[in-house]
């Protein structure tokens, strides 16, 4: 069976996020023999489309103004409205990102439907679409289907593959016009707190501090090992709470929640609503000065030292392995 | 200032989670306010302090939530009001707490409704903007700090770690995120007060919804643990060598560098 799905693409500094990628890949599993339509929405946004059509994207859809430059959820959900309405969609899927998550609930309540907020697998089973999300902070998981109406979901970054991008593949790219009226909400400044490109929930490898690190300070060498693997650095509550660090850096049951291919824990002690946070990572490693802490039980390899030791030689290590690569 | 919090009872954050015959066991559990809704509560009792009015919290659940709605009404809420939807409805999801809450809410005339950022039970974080657009109100969700200066209302925002300054006006809904402000304990006075504040509870009846109308549009298969991961490493030797093997697993073994 068929369905026609749209999918909403999000750039972030000029780039599409990743997690735009993985999204189409989720609609194409829900869409089965159907369409997977990109959605781009903002300012100046078409200049993405072939790269979404190149993951997988059978066609793409444009709203550009300049209310759309920044995100709001009154102007965004009047494009994807305008979209809606003329494609007609038999399912929807959003990045599970601060966007996603601001818009996907006013979309879903527009229309009256569902939505499976945070999904971290998409399969069909026997012509149905079967979701697989954490709940309880990943210390469970749910599977859910849809009763009726459109099939909506928002996807977790980094757990759904992407499809390898084709260069050849290519696709039609239309866009319409839709009067943006009546913003309630107005955005006056951004400040920019988050340093470098890396976004925290869709890294690859993040390189985590706890109370262990000690001080600001110490966290340029979590800065330092992050920077030579293309990493993320976040940290534990207790290492916020002592103003080490940013609350934006926070992982765990409140704060973010990660699922990077490399998790590395220094001077974490593992505290069950941090491992709440980042349990799901698929390699962890640690490094605490204590064997008994609670960390090493969810840990796949443990080196019980000095986090002051340890992370500059393991910077070292792998700065020499990217010489080599390179 | 008509203040209203919306407020979920959930699992502790220390629980364990054990599941039986496909659904979470909440024997022998302890429960909390949701700690972002806590939030909630705290920031509602300060803007009604400032600007005066009233602080109303109201909760979709059983009969246990009763005791989460007196917590709050201790930290210094004016009253609570409890949605029992437990004789009517074996399930619900978001659309179906949302519904509810908009039909309760709707002749409220509510000038500023704090929900939680996310429950951190279920996690999707979509009953507070399906509420607003319910009631066709804005909302600003994962809020760190509101400023209200008669109709005009200052919000900032965290947006994946950056910041963002919002101006908005009430009616507005907005959602509660780390940072916000540090909620208080109820105070001994507190709890002895609460136990003579309202309480009012309601079913769905009074509501004019019949089962229906809120009929949940997600269906749960299956709820169970994630899988038990295989005991750890701890690697030996001296702490050069062991950073050495440490580099050669991640690349060999579990090839993710």
């Amino acid at each position: 069976m068929g369905r026609k799905v749209l999918v909403l693409g999000e750039a972030r500094e000029g780039q599409l996020r990743n997690v735009s990628f993985e999204a189409i890949a989720a609609g194409k599993k829900i869409a089965g023999d159907g369409e997977t339509i990109g959605v781009l929405i903002g300012e100046s946004v078409g200049k993405h489309a072939e790269e979404l059509i190149q993951y997988g994207a059978d066609r793409v859809i444009t709203v550009e103004d300049v209310q759309l430059a920044q995100y709001t959820s009154d102007a965004y959900s009047q494009a994807f409205m305008a979209v809606l309405d003329e494609e007609k969609p038999e399912g929807i899927v959003f990045g599970h990102t601060a966007l996603g998550k601001d818009l996907s609930p006013k979309i879903a309540a527009k229309i009256g439907v569902g939505l499976v907020s945070d999904a971290t697998s998409i399969e069909e089973e026997a012509g149905e679409v079967v979701f697989i999300r954490p709940i309880y902070s990943g210390k469970a998981f749910e599977k859910l289907s849809v009763r009726d109406g459109i099939v909506f979901a928002t996807i977790r970054p980094n757990n759904i593959a992407p499809l390898e991008q084709d260069k050849a593949r290519s696709g039609e790219v239309s866009s319409i016009e839709v009067p943006i009226t009546n913003l309630r909400t107005i955005i006056k400044e951004v400040v920019r707190k988050t340093s470098k490109g890396v976004d925290l929930s869709e890294a690859k490898v993040v390189i985590a501090g706890g109370r262990g690190v000690k001080s600001e300070e110490g966290f340029d060498l979590l800065n330092e090992l992050a920077e030579v693997l293309g990493g993320a650095v976040g940290a534990s509550r207790g290492a916020c709470d002592a103003d080490y660090c940013n609350y934006s850096l926070q992982i765990g049951q409140t704060g973010k929640v990660v699922t990077p291919d490399l998790y590395i824990a220094a001077g974490i002690s593992g505290a069950i609503q941090h491992l709440a946070g980042m349990s799901n990572s698929k390699v962890i490693v640690a490094i605490n000065k204590d064997p008994e802490a609670n960390i090493f039980k969810v840990a796949d390899y443990g080196i019980v030292g000095d986090l002051f030791e340890v992370l500059p030689m393991l910077t070292e290590e792998f700065e020499k392995l990217r010489a080599v690569v390179n | 200032m008509n203040i209203v919090v919306l407020l979920k009872r959930t699992f502790d954050t220390e629980e364990k989670i054990s599941i039986a015959n496909g659904q979470v066991q909440e024997e022998g559990a302890e429960f909390i306010i949701n700690p972002y809704d806590e939030y909630g509560v705290e920031e509602a009792i300060r803007l009604r302090d400032n600007h005066g009015g009233e602080v109303t919290v109201v909760s979709v659940g059983g009969e246990e939530a009763e005791k989460q709605l007196r917590t709050a009404l201790a930290m210094g809420a004016d009253k609570a009001v409890l949605i029992n939807t437990e004789d009517d409805l074996d399930e619900g999801d978001q659309f179906t707490t949302a519904k509810i809450l908009t039909s309760y809410l709707t002749d409220k005339n509510a000038d500023i409704i704090l929900a939680g950022n996310v429950a951190i039970d279920g996690g999707s974080g979509q009953v507070g903007p399906r509420v607003a657009e319910g009631l066709g109100i804005p909302y600003v969700t994962t809020i760190t700090q509101i400023e209200v200066n008669g109709k005009a209302v200052s919000i900032t925002r965290d947006v994946e770690g950056d910041s963002e300054s919002i101006q908005t006006s009430l009616p507005v809904l907005v959602t509660c995120q780390q940072g916000l402000n540090e909620p208080r304990y109820p105070s001994l006075p507190g709890i002895m007060k609460a136990k003579k504040k309202p309480l009012e509870e309601i079913e769905l009846d009074d509501l004019d919804l019949d089962e229906e109308d809120v009929r949940a549009k997600i269906k749960t298969l299956d709820i169970y643990l994630p899988p038990q991961k295989a005991a750890g490493r701890l690697l030996e030797g001296d702490i050069s060598a062991q950073v050495d093997e440490l580099v050669g697993l991640l690349r060999n073994e579990a090839k993710v560098i």
